[in-house]
Formats: C-alpha cells, structure tokens, sequence
C-alpha cells in the first residue's frame, strides 16, 4: 500500500543522509598560493586518486564516495574535452564547468533516491593569485565561489578551516602553503600534529602558475618528500595576519558549509542557497 | 555518466556525431569539388639517435593554384609524438585535432599516457573511420612519430586510407612529393644519425621534393616561410623556432647555389 511522503520530508531525509555520511568524511583542503592552486587530502592509496585535471589550468578535487565522485570526474573531462574540441581551449573554464556540476547534483539530488555523498571543488589556476577561481559544489548541487584563497571540503571541514581563517595570508610560498594545510589537516588527526603526518599518508597536487599549457602536476615521491621536510622546518605563521581579511570572506567553508539548520522546512536547499544565490 | 570507454571518438560518437572528421560522408566530392579542396602535401620523418625527426612543407594547393603558402602540417600530438598529415587539408586537420584530444582524454580518464604502440593503433582507429570520406575523395593520411619511453628510441608509423597501419624502420615520407623526399633520404641517411643531421638531411629532403613537385613549396627566403620541423626525444617534443628553421633552411639554399642537386651520393669504386 503506497504511503504519501511529503516532497519536503523527502529533500530533508536525503539532506539528512548526505550530510550525515559527508561529516563522517577525512578532510582535503585547496590553497591558493603564489606558485599556483595547492591540493592537500590524507589519501594512503596511491592508485584511487582525490585530485586530477580536469583542463589545461583547471583542476577537479573531490571527497566521499570514490566510485561516486569517480563518475563525476570522469564526466567532466569528457564535458570539458568536448567543449573544448567543439569551441576552443580557451572557451573551457572553471565557472563553466562549476555551473555544469552544479546543474548534475542538483539534478542527482532531486531525481535519484540516494543522493551523492561527495563534496567537490573545480580550481582554476590564473595569471595571478588575485585571478585564480575556486568554486565549491556540495551534494545538493549548490554552488559557492570561495574568496578566501582556501577552502576545505570534508566532514571536519570547519575545524580545519578555523586554522586556515586563522593563519592564511595572500601570497604564501609554497612551503608556507603546505605546511599550514598539514598543520590545518592535523586537527582532524585527534592527538596528531604536523609532525607526525608522512608523505605516503598524503595526496598533494598543484596548479602550477607558471606552466604554460597543461598546469596540474601530481606531488609525490622525492618532490613531496622535500617539500614537506622544508614546510615542517619554517615557523608557523603569525595566527593574526590574514585572519581580519578572510573573516571578510563570505565564501570561506564557514560560511558555506550546510549546517544543521537546514532540518527545518526546506531541508536540502536551505544549507547551501545562501552561498550558490549570491553567485548565480 | 555511465561508465564509458576512454576513448574520446568513442565519446563523440555517442554524444555529438556531428564533431567527427567522418560527419562530411554522404557528401559526395567526386566531380568539380575536388580541385577547389586545399590539399597538404609532404612530410618527412626519420629516426635519429635518441628520438625521431619530422618535418613538413609549408604550401598547400587547390588544384593547380597555390591556396595558402603558410600552412602547417605537422603537430604535437601529445609530449612524446608528433603528428604530420597529407591530402584534402581540412580532413586531415579535423584528425590531428580529434587525436590529439583523444590521447589527452585517455591520459586523463585513466591517469597514464598510451604506449605508442597504443596511439598508433588509435591513430588508425580514426582513419579507418574516415574511409567513408575517403572514398568520395576526401582523402587525408597521417603520418605518426614518437619516441618509445620502454624502448627508449624513436618510431615511426606511417598509414594508408583504409586504415593500415605499417612501422617504418628508418625513415618515411607522405604526400605528392613523397617519392622525391625519399630518394633524397635514401641517399643521405645513415643508422644513428645525431638529431642535427637527421633536421638537415629532412630539410635537404624537403628540398629535392620542391624541386621537383610543383605541390610541395620550398623555403620561402623572401616571406620567411621555412619547413616546419619538429623532434621527439627523451625530452619530449619541440618544434624548431622559425629562426632555427631558417638557418637549416639557409644552408641548404645556399650549398644549393653552388650544386644545385644537392649533396652527391659516395659511389663506391668499380673494381676490376
């Protein structure tokens, strides 16, 4: 005998999942500095990747479900490949692509009856810092552009931001930049420090600035190896400088994260609107 | 969203086959098309020590006029192959594009590039899809180069309409002056040339083939137009800046000057 549910019931129990589900998830971060756009995620396994490139200066970062978040990938390299075969190379960007993803979940979150638990972020590395693109999309298929210069996705993602609101600052190093996203992840290790976080518990990417064609690079090996012994050795940043500028920034994980208030009326949507309404 | 091939034909197929070099079939050539078609015509590729050589004309001919004098005709295909076409331009052009997003969209779905052994056979793939077009007289073959990362030395594939696909030892030529550009090779090329002889001995080849083909364009001193060269090697691929080219160019013209057949052959001597 079928049982009449409510359309609003439905969103809040899939919001309710998802959400559940996200914040039993490891934390990733993405910073910008000034070599380019940093990915960071604890990722032991060398083979099931959390970032890849997506375009020439575009990169796809994700946590969740793999298989899930796999699908997605794969279908916005073939979104973007196509677009740029049919146009051209310069004709695929990162807003594109954030509104193409956007459009997917939100369409996944309506029509399927589980929705995808996954957090993505689609970077796009430009001349400058200042032009680099960040945008983060949730389950729900809402949409947030970041100005912060980070943003982290994952279940303790507010934790983790907390340092990064705290020490971030335009303009980072390299090292710099990796050594406050290993001192922001190493919140959600509990008991754990940046010291004690190795290069095979790490994925770490990078957007490079300065290539010109095809900008993503996987950090592995030697290279992270070194990396991490030079960001482990500098001095933690000030815990004041960058902390009045990103407090400004409404796109911080913060400020778009779907909190528990979205239980009332409205469910799934009330998480994310405020954030994706400002950008559309 | 299904999981699907990593091949991005295979995608374009699906999604919008209207993208694929084969959309012009059903569109017959035969008649008084064909001549007002730009045709591209040759390339040379010879393996050096260390990589692989290949270089291309620059004129591109509707019938008998001259339609462009600038054209290029050999591509960067991915870091480690390079890709040289011949016949009706924008066939051929529509295929090195589609196969180099090809080789970039494997290399992304499954996180490693193709072997060459790989994109050789990809490459045929596409051309073998395109026999539709070939027989109703577009007809556009490419020409593959690469450097082979597991065996550490350069290759090359050259190919026939219906999609064959034949390695060639040492060295290859395509196109209307292939024949001459050959002959030239033959008589200039040695096994483990260093990649400097092999450009100079391409541009020589180049030259014999202008000479002697009225559809391939020789060195254009007073425009600067020169070949364009290219080479693969452990490096990856480079393409020879227009002033390097021009040197090359320069000095055959020049040896040209004096000897205007270019290098002699050593003949051994006849003995008695």
């Amino acid at each position: 005998m079928p049982f009449y549910v409510s359309p609003e019931q439905v969103m809040k129990d899939k919001a309710d999942y998802a959400r559940k589900r996200i914040s039993q998830i490891r934390s990733g971060v993405v910073i910008t500095c000034d070599a380019g756009v940093l990915f960071v995620a604890p990722n032991p396994s060398k083979a099931l990747r959390k970032f890849s490139e997506l375009y020439d200066r575009i990169a796809f970062a994700a946590v969740g479900r793999y298989n899930e978040f796999e699908s997605l990938r794969k279908a916005g390299v073939r979104y973007a490949d196509m677009t740029g075969f049919q146009y051209d190379r310069r004709d695929v960007t990162a807003r594109g692509l954030a509104d193409w993803y956007a459009q997917l979940l939100g369409a996944l979150f309506t029509d399927s009856s589980k929705p995808y638990e996954v957090e993505i972020v689609v970077a796009e590395v430009g001349k400058s810092a200042d032009s680099d693109q960040i945008y983060r999309i949730i389950f729900d298929g809402s949409v947030a552009e970041e100005h912060a210069g980070f943003v982290v996705m994952g279940g303790q993602a507010e934790r983790v931001a907390e340092v990064l609101k705290a020490r971030y600052q335009p303009g980072l190093s390299l090292t710099s930049a990796m050594g406050l996203a290993i001192s922001a992840l190493a919140v959600q290790n509990d008991g754990g420090t940046q010291d004690t976080i190795t290069a095979d518990q790490l994925e770490a990417a990078l957007l490079e600035r300065s290539r010109t064609h095809r900008a993503f690079r996987r950090l592995a090996g030697s290279r992270l190896d070194t990396l991490l012994e030079e960001a482990k050795g500098t001095p933690e940043l000030p815990a004041s400088a960058g902390s009045a500028e990103s407090a400004n920034g409404t796109g911080s994980a913060n400020g778009t994260k779907p909190t528990n208030g979205g239980n009332e009326s409205g469910g799934a949507d009330a998480g994310g609107t405020d954030a994706s309404g400002d950008e559309a | 969203m299904a999981a699907g091939s990593s091949s991005f034909s295979d995608f374009l197929s699906m999604a919008a086959p209207e993208l694929l070099p084969s959309a012009r079939e059903g569109v017959t050539a035969a008649g008084g098309v064909s001549h007002e078609l730009q045709h591209g015509t040759t390339i040379v590729a010879a393996v050096c020590d260390g990589g692989v050589v290949m270089a291309g004309d620059r004129r591109a001919t509707a019938g008998s006029m001259i339609a462009q004098r600038d054209i290029e005709k050999v591509f960067r295909s991915d870091e480690f192959s390079c890709v040289g076409i011949s016949g009706v331009a924008g066939v051929g052009v529509d295929l090195v594009r589609l196969f180099g997003v090809e080789l970039e969209h494997y290399e992304k779905l499954e996180g490693r590039s193709l072997s060459l052994e790989g994109k050789a056979n990809r490459l045929a793939g596409l051309v073998k899809g395109n026999l539709g077009n070939a027989m109703q007289g577009l007809i556009a073959v490419p020409i593959l180069a690469g450097y082979d990362e597991e065996a550490g030395r350069g290759r090359i594939f050259s190919y026939t309409v219906d999609g064959g696909r034949y390695e060639e030892q040492r060295f290859a030529s395509l196109g209307s002056g292939s024949v001459f550009a050959r002959g030239a090779l033959k008589k200039l090329y040695r096994d483990e040339m260093p990649v400097e002889e092999v450009v100079l001995a391409c541009m020589q080849a180049l030259y014999d083939a202008a000479d002697d083909d009225s559809a391939t364009g020789g060195p254009d001193l007073s425009r600067r137009i020169f070949p364009v060269i290219a080479t693969v090697t452990a490096d990856g691929f480079e393409q020879l800046s227009e002033e390097d080219a021009g040197r090359y160019a320069l000095e055959v013209v020049n040896e040209r000057m004096q000897a205007p057949d270019g290098p002699p052959a050593a003949m051994p001597q006849i003995t008695s």
